[in-house]
């Protein structure tokens, strides 16, 4: 028992000191704080929307495109629909599916790449042959296309948007299993007769963290872009759900009569992907990872 | 270095003949077929299996495949399945000159902007000079591209009517109506990139400063100027040279949806307008064209990389 709990000290205390770098890159970084304030106000909009949006966003009135005034405080779109209401309800399309695409390939990327990593052979030529195939095309190429192939819809972009940003997780999981494979710990746990399985995951995977976090916060902000710019294209969530995109690919017609359907929506998608792009520079420092530095 | 340049352009080619078969599979794997959507059900069954005949899609999949294979090889990419029919390949070959000026502009705009951004941020590092370029190259890392394009069209074109809101010149139009064309479009996809090159250049050459050279140049009676243009931009250039790659992917993704904005008729409409009409041969042809284009400039990147970094081996 004593072992045990000797163990589990070490865990919680890899965990604390993760949290707490994480914490105090925030903490020390005006503009991480800055970030997380942004963040959290947006959180708390996606969350509330019901309760915070003046009108129903896809109710229509005679009121068509009204300047901002204290009725419509970010003024009214072609069908007399309330700016601010469709923006507050595009915060939770656009977080929802910024997080879940990232949450989506970074599980499955650093699965791929720490068994492609820690087996080598022929399932690392495998799965890294995939990788490189995907490494071929940009990012937002590849959403382009899944979406394409799979159809429009939230379950398909969310489908499309996570398999493109599969490769980057894979490749920097897999580069950090090939550094620590080697350290004599790893050795010591096989000699003890550990699973490969707990190995990758209970051994190598908590040590790979830092650069898979910084990957996270890069992936996010590119994610909720990406999602964006898809709606903006036409190939979005749904012609009846407002996001930031389509909000903007609607009003683009308008822009030269009514120029706050051109500039408030992607404000808002400037904002949050500011905020995040500020916190994931500070836990970059952190981390201290130079070369991913873009 | 001769193995290693032959080593790279023959992987470069078997990644565009995985490509091209990934593009072919991944469209049959779409349940129901492309006839169906054409039809938008409303058609007749002989007119769906003269289709079906017309395109091919009565044959097995393999066989399909080694034609379009085959096809391929040979520059054929088949017909659109809309209007007149035209060839996929004059299709992209009208639209490639477009894009290309566009990316060519863009590409020079983000370097104009971004080399005399970076040497000043690193330089005066951590001075009000400093922090403005952080900020802006915050801003432009932040800002959808096709937002900034919204917006330069409500100021420049809506406005003041300085530049066209639409469409594209070609170059023998004259040379002033084909660049006042471009010069919003290419603004809003090299910003982006210009904040991505900016940041990058600040960080490596702040690196190249504090190097023992540099001091070795300022002990000779170098002037600030020589000892930074001369002696550390150079090396603080091949780490920018290896995320150009990457700056290249945001350049055509860039390109995707920008040109959508400024309804220029270039790869990214093309392969957005097929999408949203299910032409598939035109969504093949506008992607391989694309990822050739992107495995093409990954290509340059590496054996540029090669050529300039002495201290880079291949055996």
């Amino acid at each position: 028992m004593p072992h045990l709990s000797a163990k589990n000290d070490e865990h919680s205390s890899a965990n604390y000191s993760l949290m707490s770098r994480i914490y105090d890159a925030i903490r020390t970084n005006l503009k991480a704080k800055v970030g997380l304030i942004i963040l959290t106000i947006f959180l708390l909009v996606a969350i509330f929307a019901s309760l915070l949006a003046p009108y129903d966003p896809n109710e229509m009135s005679l009121d068509m495109m009204s300047e901002p005034s204290f009725q419509h405080l970010l003024g009214t779109d072609d069908l007399g629909r309330d700016l601010l209401s469709r923006i507050i309800w595009g915060t939770q399309v656009s977080l929802f599916v910024g997080f879940i695409t990232v949450a989506i390939s970074m599980i499955v990327g650093v699965f791929l790449g720490v068994w492609a990593g820690y087996y080598g052979g022929w399932i690392d030529m495998i799965i890294m042959r995939y990788i490189d195939l995907q490494w071929a095309f940009p990012n937002f190429i590849i959403a382009v296309y899944l979406v394409a192939v799979f159809g429009t819809g939230l379950l398909n972009i969310i489908i499309a948007i996570s398999l493109a940003f599969l490769d980057d997780f894979a490749r920097v999981a897999r580069s950090m299993v090939l550094t620590i494979k080697e350290q004599p710990y790893i050795e010591a746990a096989r000699v003890q007769g550990t699973s490969d399985f707990r190995i990758m995951f209970k051994h190598i995977l908590p040590n790979s963290v830092g650069p898979i976090i910084v990957q996270a916060s890069v992936s996010i902000s590119y994610a909720i872009l990406g999602e964006a710019s898809l709606s903006f294209l036409g190939l979005g969530v749904s012609a009846n759900t407002p996001t930031w995109g389509l909000i903007l690919a609607d009003g683009r017609s308008f822009i030269s009569q009514a120029w706050w359907l051109g500039v408030f929506p992607g404000l808002a998608i400037m904002l949050i992907v500011l905020s995040i792009n500020f916190i994931g520079d500070a836990v970059r420092d952190a981390f201290d990872i130079r070369h991913t530095e873009i | 270095m001769f193995g290693y340049i032959t080593r790279r352009i023959l992987g470069a080619l078997l990644v565009m003949i995985a490509v091209s078969t990934l593009v072919f599979f991944m469209l049959r794997l779409v349940p129901g077929d492309p006839i169906a959507a054409m039809l938008a059900d409303a058609g007749s069954d002989e007119a769906r299996e003269a289709l079906t005949k017309k395109f091919g899609f009565d044959q097995p999949v393999i066989i399909q495949y080694f034609k379009w294979i085959w096809n391929l090889l040979q520059g054929d990419l088949g017909a659109s399945l809309y209007g007149s029919n035209q060839k996929v390949t004059s299709i992209l070959a009208e639209a490639l000159p477009r894009t290309l000026s566009l990316a060519c502009l863009s590409f020079f705009i983000a370097i104009a902007i971004a080399l005399p951004a970076g040497i000043i941020s690193a330089v005066k590092k951590n001075t009000t000079a400093d922090h403005t370029v952080s900020i802006f190259a915050f801003l432009g890392l932040s800002m959808p591209d096709f937002w900034l394009a919204i917006l330069l069209i409500i100021v420049f074109a809506a406005n003041l009517q300085w530049l066209p809101a639409i469409g594209y010149a070609p170059l023998s139009s004259g040379f002033w109506e084909w660049l006042r064309h471009l010069i919003l479009p290419s603004i809003a996809i090299g910003t982006g990139f210009s904040a991505i090159i900016a940041r990058m250049l600040r960080s490596s050459l702040l690196g190249e400063l504090k190097s023992d050279y540099m001091r070795t140049a300022a002990a000779k009676g170098l002037s600030d100027t020589s000892m930074v243009v001369v002696h550390a931009l150079p090396n603080a250039m091949l780490p920018v040279i290896t995320v150009l790659g990457i700056a290249i992917a945001l350049l055509f993704s860039g390109a995707v949806v920008v040109e959508n904005v400024f309804s220029i008729k270039g790869l990214g409409r093309v392969l957005i307008q097929g999408i949203l009409n299910r032409d598939y041969p035109v969504v093949q042809g506008a992607v391989l064209l694309i990822s050739a284009f992107f495995v093409f400039a990954n290509l340059i990147v590496d054996l540029l990389y090669a050529v300039i970094d002495p201290r880079v081996r291949y055996d």
